[in-house]
């Protein structure tokens, strides 16, 4: 008997790594790795051979020549005879640009929606309801184009606004124009501003930085700065004697007073849109495409963080709400102070997945023509050049670097959310 | 393991199309088909009718070449590609020629590797604007706001023009000839530009053709005609000498009325017996039967009835033969000899 309970001494075989239970399922796994590495060696070896049969090298010096088209909308200057990586970058910022602004306005869009289903009106909470289910079950590329196409046709082309009497006029006192071909909005110019700073010389990379805002926005900052010091003063003596100084006037005076000095030492005023020639010049131009794109993938996106906010709420135990009621609390006060904070652990990990896909379902851009990376270095690069493979991969690996940076800092911002256990 | 499979199943995919280059002649005979690339719809080039009978100028080459190699110019399925997805379903073997409006450039020929047959149509890029613009030359569309299909030679053509002219403009990139229509009669952009042939055509299918006007300028060279792949020569020879035979069969009086005629038996002129196969064996040097032109002839005519009855001064389109009349009228069209 106690030879079967005593364990397996001495030598080992090499059959063990099939017969003893012990190694085999490690044996299973290294040699399933070792395939499946061999395959993908083989895929790319291949790939690399076939399209060197082909004459057609991988090699990404392409990037580097001119890339020969325009680009509507652009962040950075850049201009046809610059490089097809400046046109990339051109595009990726405008990515990020739909993709961050559509972050923003669905998760506003979502929390209301999703806090007004479960609304005890019946009209409301049915009313977003139908939005819910009418976005989320249509695809969202049918929402863009839809988009685009009411911005086209219903409102009034830069002709119209022509002439004796005009069809059409601008919005909120002549500032605002709003025409088929986007909107038009004044913006802020400097008369005697100090100039742009040029950060990396001539490169592909390089871009400018109004001094005329970093200054701004410095005094701007140290003004809330000192604010929160005649704040903290105004608390210790508050502490101190039981009687609060006044300090509103102070608090307000040390952060409008030098903005509004610095402005006026800038030379600050707006710039209006003008028609001139075909089109409205001056003021800034939200393009039609952008405007269809970011209000569809928005609401598109909307309608699901709606059902995740509505998750989350429902999730947070009834009693918590009754025990807030109880304590007098108001019904807003109890949904911003108890629910909605404990609600956010089981939102933000949804969320952050819904962040992903608006963001590469952002990638749609092309189907109303803007020029996202998808549209510049997916788009025009690729085909001019006929770089399949290295714009597809550069393309890929820059979606890549996007995703995993937003999960990366959403990930981070629910650990400072979630239940600390200790 | 699912994984696995996927790209198992890519690899074959992969070497199936690799594979495929190498006799195009011999597939395009297997399959009892032709794959031929047409655009995804521009009237007179290549557009279906009202039953989805693919008819056009484009269409005509395709169904020509297929006459030549199957005997049968219905044999074609025709692949419509936008200017994006065009040379990658060349270059894979999805379809086995390209018969949409393609312009014949050097970076296409060497860069992306395909051999460009011949032309079939000498085109300059326009612009098309509406009357009431007010605009006579293209010198005065400065800031002007520009409706233009992306991934074609026209984007190009663009920017220099309006760089060398020192003036601005806000491109608008659209995907097909169909947005950029619905786009440009909306009034979102003040132009539409793409070869001129393109904007007759398109302009035809307008309500009110006339209220549009085709600027003075043409600002480009866009010789467009018929390509296939690099390393595939004897396939090329095949579609180049059907092109050449439409437009030899125009030059020396060979019609869809009289083929039958010139046809059966050996006439008079010896280039048109050998074209049609009475005499001589091009037929069989190009790995075809005796009768392929005339097959290729029948299936649509010949290359100035595919014009006339296509986009020729008759049809809404209303095109003049202009740069396209045959060599002895003083156009540029003109066949090498068959001999």
């Amino acid at each position: 008997m106690t030879t079967m309970t005593d364990p397996h001494q001495g030598s080992f075989r090499l059959s063990m790594l099939i017969y003893d239970s012990r190694y085999r399922s490690m044996t299973i796994q290294i040699v399933a790795l070792i395939g499946f590495l061999t395959l993908i060696g083989w895929l790319i070896s291949n790939t690399a051979q076939n399209l060197i049969t082909l004459g057609k090298e991988p090699s990404f010096g392409f990037m580097l020549e001119p890339a020969g088209y325009d680009i509507n909308q652009r962040l950075l200057d850049y201009d046809s005879q610059d490089s097809h990586l400046r046109a990339a970058l051109i595009g990726l910022l405008n990515t990020l640009l739909v993709a961050v602004m559509g972050c923003l306005a669905a998760t506003v869009i979502g929390v209301v929606v999703g806090v007004l289903r479960l609304s005890k009106n019946w009209i409301v909470s049915r009313l977003m309801a139908v939005y819910v289910e009418g976005f989320r079950n249509v695809p969202v590329l049918l929402w863009i184009v839809f988009a685009m196409a009411i911005l086209i046709e219903t409102l009034p082309p830069p002709n119209a606004f022509r002439g004796e009497n005009p069809e059409a006029t601008m919005k909120l006192g002549e500032t605002v124009a709003v025409t088929n071909r986007g909107i038009y909005i004044p913006e802020p110019l400097f008369s005697r501003g100090i100039g742009d700073a040029h950060v990396f010389g001539d490169t592909s990379l390089r871009f400018d930085v109004s001094l005329d805002l970093i200054a701004l926005a410095s005094v701007f900052i140290a003004g809330l700065l000192i604010s929160g010091l005649i704040n903290r003063r105004a608390n210790a003596t508050q502490n101190a004697t039981g009687v609060r100084p006044t300090v509103w006037y102070w608090r307000l005076a040390v952060v409008v007073l030098p903005t509004a000095i610095l402005l006026w030492v800038l030379g600050c005023h707006m710039g209006y849109p003008e028609l001139k020639g075909f089109n409205f010049k001056g003021g800034t131009h939200m393009r039609n495409s952008l405007i269809a794109l970011w209000a569809a993938l928005s609401l598109y996106t909307a309608a699901f963080i709606a059902e995740i906010v509505r998750a989350g709420i429902l999730a947070v135990s009834k009693g918590q709400t009754e025990a807030a009621n109880a304590l007098g609390i108001r019904p807003n006060k109890t949904m911003s102070l108890v629910v909605l904070p404990q609600a956010l652990r089981v939102i933000i990990p949804p969320l952050i997945s819904n962040y992903l896909n608006l963001t590469k379902n952002s990638s749609l851009a092309i189907a109303v023509g803007y020029m996202d990376i998808t549209g510049t270095l997916g788009g025009i690069t690729l085909n001019q050049t006929g770089r399949e493979l290295e714009t597809l991969l550069m393309l890929m690996l820059c979606y890549l670097i996007i995703s995993l940076t937003i999960s990366g800092v959403m990930n981070w911002y629910n650990e400072s959310v979630k239940l600390k256990e200790r | 393991m699912k994984k696995t499979v996927f790209l198992g199943a890519l690899t074959v995919a992969g070497l199936a199309a690799g594979a495929s280059a190498a006799a195009t002649l011999d597939d395009v005979k297997a399959r009892g088909k032709l794959n031929c690339g047409v655009t995804t719809g521009l009237v007179g080039f290549a557009a279906p009718d009202a039953n989805g009978h693919w008819d056009g100028f484009d269409v005509g080459v395709c169904r020509a070449v297929a006459a030549a190699v199957l005997g049968d110019a219905e044999a074609v399925e025709f692949v419509p590609t936008t200017g994006k997805t065009r040379f990658t379903a060349l270059a894979s073997g999805e379809i086995d020629m390209l018969a949409r409006n393609t312009t014949w450039t050097l970076s296409r020929d060497v860069d992306l590797k395909f051999t460009f047959v011949g032309v079939n149509y000498y085109d300059g890029q326009g612009f098309m604007v509406p009357k009431g613009l007010g605009v006579s030359s293209a010198k005065e569309l400065d800031g002007a706001t520009v409706c233009i299909q992306t991934g074609t030679t026209t984007e190009l053509n663009l920017a220099d023009f309006f760089r060398a002219n020192n003036m601005s403009y806000e491109p608008v990139p659209i995907e097909t000839n169909a947005e950029a229509q619905q786009q440009y009669l909306a009034g979102a952009c003040d132009v539409y530009t793409t070869d001129a042939s393109g904007l007759a055509a398109t302009r035809a299918t307008f309500e009110a053709p006339a209220d549009h006007v085709l600027l003075p300028e043409i600002i480009s060279k866009e010789p467009l005609g018929p390509l296939v792949r690099h390393g595939d020569n004897e396939w090329g020879d095949v579609v180049r000498w059907t092109l050449n035979a439409l437009i030899s069969a125009e030059e020396l009086g060979i019609t869809s009325a009289n083929i039958g005629e010139l046809g059966a038996a050996a006439g008079d002129n010896p280039e048109v017996n050998r074209i049609l196969g009475t005499e001589g064996n091009l037929g069989e040097m190009l790995g075809l039967d005796a009768g392929w032109a005339k097959a290729a002839i029948m299936a649509g005519g010949n290359y100035g009835e595919l014009f006339e009855k296509n986009i020729g001064e008759n049809t809404p389109i209303a095109l003049s033969r202009g740069l396209n009349a045959q060599w002895q009228d003083g156009g540029l069209i003109y066949s090498p000899p068959f001999r």
